[in-house]
């Protein structure tokens, strides 16, 4: 094998090279972002916590058709309770925006287009 | 021989059928029964009850849906405006038309058809004539910005988003969405006023009570008595489009 020094060394310096993040992160002895989810200024969420973390795009998705298509603004929840469906009006009267919504979805790249119509303030 | 003519026959059939597609008579008639209980919106304007100048009404609805005041002619939304009498009204055009209809200033919106030309076109059913009121609706999650609704209507109630409306909107009222660019936009009859129990905006906001918004299919309703008092008229009516806006001269 021609050359074997240097090959052996080019891999190794590949292999540090790619492996840097895992290194830098144990040299500072800290884990990666994660988001900070501030805690709502409600009581309750409309369904419960477990379950809006797996799906509340799905909501989302329902109450939108309710509202728009169906024209029915009320949501009855699993518990029986009543709220109206109003993604500014219910969900943002507890949740912030910056602050609970695009913790998770700016982390995870997720992009959406609710806000280039519904206003979530100035 | 036959067995051509049968496989010629069978490949007609769809088009048999297309051609054919005649209503059924007794669905027909439980579908009138169904429209003459159901409630159908619709508004008067009394046009000679304007003042000069006031628009108080487009002022009211422009704040309320967020509509945008955007100075390029080629790029503006409009819900409700104001168009020469000789313009909204071209059949009724006559050389000797009475001096107090010429240039009058008349307010023009969405009419909410019986049969709306663009809910007809619409490839995503973003736009529909909603059975329980007869409001053209829209659902700007849908809508594609492909604008044959806008070439549809024949009233030209219809403005698409070019650009980004935000930056035009003076004051944004966080209750009602923007709309966001590459979508259309109209008159809803305040569809989310209507359903907590209030009246149009525009209507609320005319102090000249010119604006009359109510129940035609209600004999009782303030826009019934209105309309069997008086002589009106609709925009273009011969297109069979039904219109739901009344004018009254």
């Amino acid at each position: 094998m021609y050359d074997k020094g240097k090959i052996i060394a080019g891999i190794v310096i590949f292999l540090i090279l790619i492996t840097f993040p895992i290194w830098y992160l144990t040299a500072h002895s800290q884990t990666s972002h994660v988001p900070q989810l501030q805690a709502a200024a409600g009581n309750e969420c409309v369904e419960s916590t477990s379950y809006m973390l797996d799906n509340h795009m799905k909501l989302l998705d329902e109450w939108r058709t309710l509202v728009v298509r169906d024209g029915n603004d009320t949501y009855v929840a699993s518990n029986g309770q009543e709220w109206n469906i109003s993604l500014t009006g219910t969900c943002l009267s507890c949740h912030n925006k910056a602050e609970f919504c695009d913790q998770c979805h700016t982390y995870e790249g997720v992009t959406l287009n609710c806000w280039s119509c519904h206003f979530a303030g100035y | 021989m036959a067995g051509i003519a049968f496989v010629g026959l069978l490949a007609a059939k769809p088009i048999f059928d297309v051609i054919s597609r005649a209503e059924d008579p007794k669905k027909a008639a439980e579908a009138q029964t169904a429209a003459q209980t159901q409630t159908k919106w619709g508004m008067a304007i009394k046009i000679a009850n304007c003042k000069d100048g006031c628009t108080d009404c487009i002022n009211a609805c422009n704040t309320i849906h967020n509509v945008p005041d955007i100075p390029d002619p080629k790029h503006e939304i409009k819900w409700i405006w104001d168009v020469n009498y000789e313009d909204v009204f071209p059949e009724q055009n006559s050389p000797f038309l009475a001096n107090s209809l010429k240039g009058l200033p008349v307010l023009v919106l969405c009419n909410h058809c019986d049969h709306p030309p663009c809910a007809r076109v619409c490839p995503t059913a973003a736009t529909w004539k909603r059975a329980a009121d007869g409001i053209v609706m829209m659902d700007y999650h849908r809508c594609i910005g492909c604008r044959y609704c806008m070439a549809a209507c024949p009233y030209g109630a219809r403005s698409f988003n070019w650009v980004d409306p935000r930056p035009y909107i003076k004051q944004i009222n966080p209750d009602y969405p923007t709309r966001t660019k590459g979508v259309v936009e109209k008159c809803d009859f305040c569809e989310e006023r209507l359903a907590l129990g209030l009246i149009p905006a525009c209507v609320e906001a005319c102090t000249e009570k010119a604006l009359v918004f109510g129940d035609l299919n209600d004999p009782n309703s303030d826009i019934r008595k209105l309309l069997a008092t008086n002589y009106s008229i609709q925009r273009k009516a011969e297109l069979g489009t039904g219109p739901n806006v009344y004018y009254v001269i």
